[in-house]
C-alpha cells in the first residue's frame, strides 16, 4: 500500500498547539457541553432502574389508559437520547469551525 | 443421514449467503494491506457505517433474545431495549471522536499512544479477546438452537456451518466484506421488524389503546392466566426469596449504558470512516436506526403475548417455552410460511454478520496489538505479516468459539451471555479509555491494573453468581449482572494503580500530543486513496 507523504503536517508542534489559547478554548467549549450532558443523561437514565427497582408499585400506576408510568418513562428515554444526540450535533458544528480555524494556523495546504 | 427439506426458509437463507459471498469476492480483491483489511480502507460513509454499527449491535441476542424476553417477562425485557439505546450517548459524547482521531485499528491504539506499548496492549488484547469470545459464544449458541429449530439441522453441525461461513467473510473479505454484510443485514432486519410490527398492529386495528389494553391483560390467546406485561418485576425486582432483586435492575442498567462504549467490535467500526466528523455522523445514524428498532420491540415483543398461544412455542432444553423463537413463530402465525421464512433468514443473516464482526475485531486485536506490537515491538517482519496473522487468528477464534458453543449447548441463555460481555466491556475497557483521553496523570500501571481489575472482578463475580457455579438460592454474589460492583472497581483499579505508582513524566509529556490529536484530528489516519 502506498501512502503519500503529507508535506507540511508531517511533524506538527504538538506542544505549541496545546498551549494555543484557541486550543484551550476549543477544549473548554467541548467540555462545557460534554460534562453536563453526560451527567444529565446518566442521571436521567439511571433514575429508571432505581425507580423500577425500589418503587415498583408507584411505577405500575396507569396514567394513559392502561399505559403506566414505568412504560412512559422508558419511552421518554428514547426521546431523551435523540434530543441529546441532536443537541450534540448542533454544538459540534461550532466546534468544527473553531477546530478548522485553529488548524489553519498550523497546517498549510 | 440428515434429512433437510428445501424449505422457503432455507431457500432465502441460501440467497443471503450467495449475495454475501459475491460481496466477499469483490472485497477480497480490495483487501490488501493492513488499512484495507482491518479498516476497510477508512472509506465507509457515515450513513453506511451507521447501518453497520446498528447491524453489529442488533445481534441475534437483541432481535431474538429481547423479543422473547419481552414476550415472556414483559417490561423487564424492555429494560434491555432502553439501555441498549441510551448507551449510544456514552459512545457519542465520550468515545467515538477521540478514538477515531487518535487510533489506528484497535482500542489499544488509543491507550498505547502515551503509555508503554507492550503491557498496555497485552492487557487490552486479552480483554478484547475475552469480551469478543463471550459475545460470540452467545451468538453461536443462539444460532445453533435457531437453525436446529428452523431447518432441522442438528445443533453441532449448525454451529460448525455458521462458523465456517463467518470465517470465509473474515479471512477473505476482511473489514470491507464484514461491513457490507452488516449493512445488508441491518436493512433486512429493519424491514423484517417493521413488517412484523405492522402486522401486530393490524391485529389490533391500528389502535394503540386496543394494543396496550390487550398487553395489560396478555394471556397468550387464552392459553395462560392474564398478566399485565407493562408492569415491572416479572424477571427482576425484590421478592421475599430474593431481597437483592431491585439491585438487579440497577446493575444491569449500568452494564448496558457503559458497556457499549467498551465493546471492541463496535469501537473498531469508527476506524472504517475517513474522519472524526464522519464517525460522529455514523453514531447519529446508528442512534436513529437502533432507536426505531428498539421502539418496535414494543410491538413484536409485548404484542406477541397477545397473539401467540403458548403452545406455539417450541420448548428449550430445560422444557420451558423457548423465548428465542418468539419472533419467527410470531411471523409464521401472522404472515404464513413465506414470512416465517423471511424472518428466519433475517435471523440467520443477523447471526452470521455479528459473528463475523466479532471475529474480525478479535483477530485484529490479536494480530495488531499482541503479535505485531507486543511480540515484535511494532515492526512487521515481512510485508503483509499482520494481515496474515489476523487471518490465522480468525481460524483459532472461530474454532474456540465453535467448540465452546457446542460444549455449552443450546440451553444457555444468549441474552444473558451478552449482558455479561457488556459488563466486562464496561468494567475493563471503558475506564481506561476515558482516563487515557481526559486524565493527564494516568499512567501504564493504572491502565494495566484498571484493565486487570475490571476483567477479573467481572468474571469472578459472574462465576460466584447464579449464572456461574451456583444455584439461585446459594449464590455468593446475589445479582445476575456484576456491573454495579465491577464497573466502580475497574475505575478504582485504574485510579489507584496510577496514584500509587511513580509519575510517568514521558506519558504526561505526551498528553499534550494525545490531547491535540484526540480533540482536533490533526495527524489522524487518513482514508487510503484509490477507492
Amino acid at each position: 500500500m502506498s501512502s503519500p507523504t503529507p508535506s507540511a503536517s508531517e511533524n506538527p508542534d504538538w506542544e505549541k498547539i496545546a498551549a494555543d489559547p484557541d486550543f484551550a478554548a476549543l477544549k473548554k467549549a467541548k467540555l462545557r457541553f460534554i460534562i453536563p450532558a453526560s451527567i444529565f443523561f446518566f442521571v436521567y437514565y439511571m433514575t429508571l432502574p432505581v425507580m423500577v427497582g425500589f418503587y415498583p408499585d408507584f411505577m405500575k400506576t396507569p396514567v394513559l389508559g392502561k399505559v403506566n408510568i414505568a412504560y412512559l418513562f422508558a419511552l421518554s428515554q428514547f426521546i431523551m437520547t435523540w434530543t441529546v444526540c441532536a443537541l450534540y450535533v448542533r454544538v459540534a458544528k461550532r466546534w468544527d469551525i473553531m477546530n478548522a480555524e485553529l488548524l489553519a494556523k498550523y497546517v498549510s495546504h | 443421514m440428515l434429512a433437510i427439506a428445501i424449505t422457503p426458509a432455507l431457500g432465502m437463507f441460501l440467497a443471503f449467503v450467495a449475495l454475501t459471498l459475491v460481496i466477499t469476492y469483490f472485497s477480497a480483491r480490495k483487501a490488501t494491506g493492513s488499512a484495507a483489511y482491518f479498516a476497510a480502507g477508512r472509506s465507509i460513509k457515515g450513513w453506511q457505517n451507521g447501518l453497520a454499527v446498528a447491524g453489529d449491535y442488533m445481534s441475534a441476542a437483541s432481535f431474538l433474545g429481547i423479543s422473547g424476553l419481552i414476550c415472556l417477562k414483559g417490561y423487564d425485557g424492555f429494560m434491555y431495549s432502553v439501555g441498549f439505546l441510551v448507551a449510544y450517548l456514552t459512545v457519542l459524547l465520550l468515545v467515538a471522536e477521540p478514538l477515531r482521531n487518535a487510533g489506528k485499528y484497535t482500542m489499544a491504539d488509543l491507550l498505547a499512544y502515551r503509555l508503554k506499548q507492550r503491557p498496555v496492549r497485552a492487557m487490552a488484547s486479552l480483554s478484547t479477546l475475552t469480551v469478543s469470545t463471550f459475545y460470540m459464544v452467545a451468538q453461536m449458541v443462539g444460532a445453533g438452537g435457531i437453525i436446529e429449530q428452523l431447518i432441522g439441522v442438528p445443533f453441532a453441525p449448525a454451529v460448525i456451518g455458521v462458523g465456517v461461513l463467518m470465517l470465509v467473510y473474515v479471512v477473505f473479505g476482511g473489514m470491507l466484506a464484514t461491513t457490507w454484510v452488516q449493512i445488508i443485514k441491518a436493512i433486512l432486519l429493519m424491514g423484517g421488524a417493521f413488517a412484523l410490527s405492522w402486522m401486530v398492529l393490524q391485529k389490533h386495528d391500528f389502535s394503540m389503546t386496543s394494543f396496550f389494553n390487550h398487553v395489560a391483560v396478555a394471556d397468550f390467546a387464552g392459553s395462560k392466566p392474564p398478566v399485565n406485561l407493562l408492569d415491572p418485576g416479572m424477571k427482576y425486582g425484590a421478592t421475599l426469596a430474593n431481597p437483592w432483586g431491585a439491585w438487579d435492575f440497577i446493575s444491569l442498567a449500568l452494564g448496558l449504558v457503559l458497556g457499549t462504549a467498551g465493546l471492541p467490535h463496535i469501537l473498531v467500526r469508527f476506524y472504517t470512516v475517513p474522519d472524526a466528523k464522519t464517525a460522529r455522523s455514523s453514531v447519529v445514524w446508528a442512534t436513529a436506526i437502533i432507536g426505531v428498532f428498539y421502539i418496535m420491540t414494543t410491538f413484536f415483543g409485548f404484542g406477541a403475548a397477545t397473539i401467540l398461544n403458548i403452545s406455539d412455542l417450541p420448548l428449550d432444553a430445560k422444557g420451558l417455552p423457548n423465548g428465542n423463537m418468539v419472533a419467527p413463530i410470531l411471523a409464521k402465525v401472522l404472515g404464513g410460511e413465506m414470512f416465517f421464512a423471511f424472518i428466519s433468514a433475517v435471523a440467520f443473516a443477523t447471526i452470521l454478520a455479528v459473528v463475523a464482526g466479532l471475529t474480525m475485531s478479535a483477530s485484529t486485536s490479536f494480530a495488531h496489538d499482541f503479535y505485531t506490537n507486543v511480540i515484535h515491538h511494532g515492526k512487521e517482519k515481512t510485508m503483509g505479516e499482520e494481515v496474515r496473522v489476523a487471518r490465522i487468528t480468525a481460524f483459532v477464534v472461530g474454532a474456540v468459539s465453535i467448540t465452546l458453543a457446542i460444549k455449552l449447548g443450546s440451553s444457555v441463555n444468549a441474552a444473558m451471555l451478552v449482558g455479561l460481555a457488556f459488563a466486562v466491556a464496561a468494567s475493563a475497557n471503558l475506564p481506561v479509555i476515558i482516563f487515557s483521553v481526559f486524565w493527564k496523570r494516568f499512567n501504564t500501571t493504572g491502565a494495566v491494573t484498571g484493565l486487570g481489575v475490571g476483567l477479573i472482578s467481572s468474571i469472578v463475580l459472574i462465576l460466584l453468581s447464579k449464572n456461574g457455579f451456583y444455584k439461585a438460592e446459594t449464590a455468593i454474589f446475589p445479582l445476575e449482572n456484576p456491573g454495579i460492583v465491577s464497573i466502580p472497581l475497574g475505575f478504582l483499579g485504574a485510579w489507584l494503580g496510577t496514584i500509587f505508582s511513580a509519575r510517568d513524566m514521558e506519558a504526561e509529556a505526551k498528553f499534550a500530543e494525545l490531547s491535540v490529536r484526540a480533540q482536533t484530528g490533526l495527524g489522524a489516519e487518513k482514508a487510503s486513496s484509490g477507492h
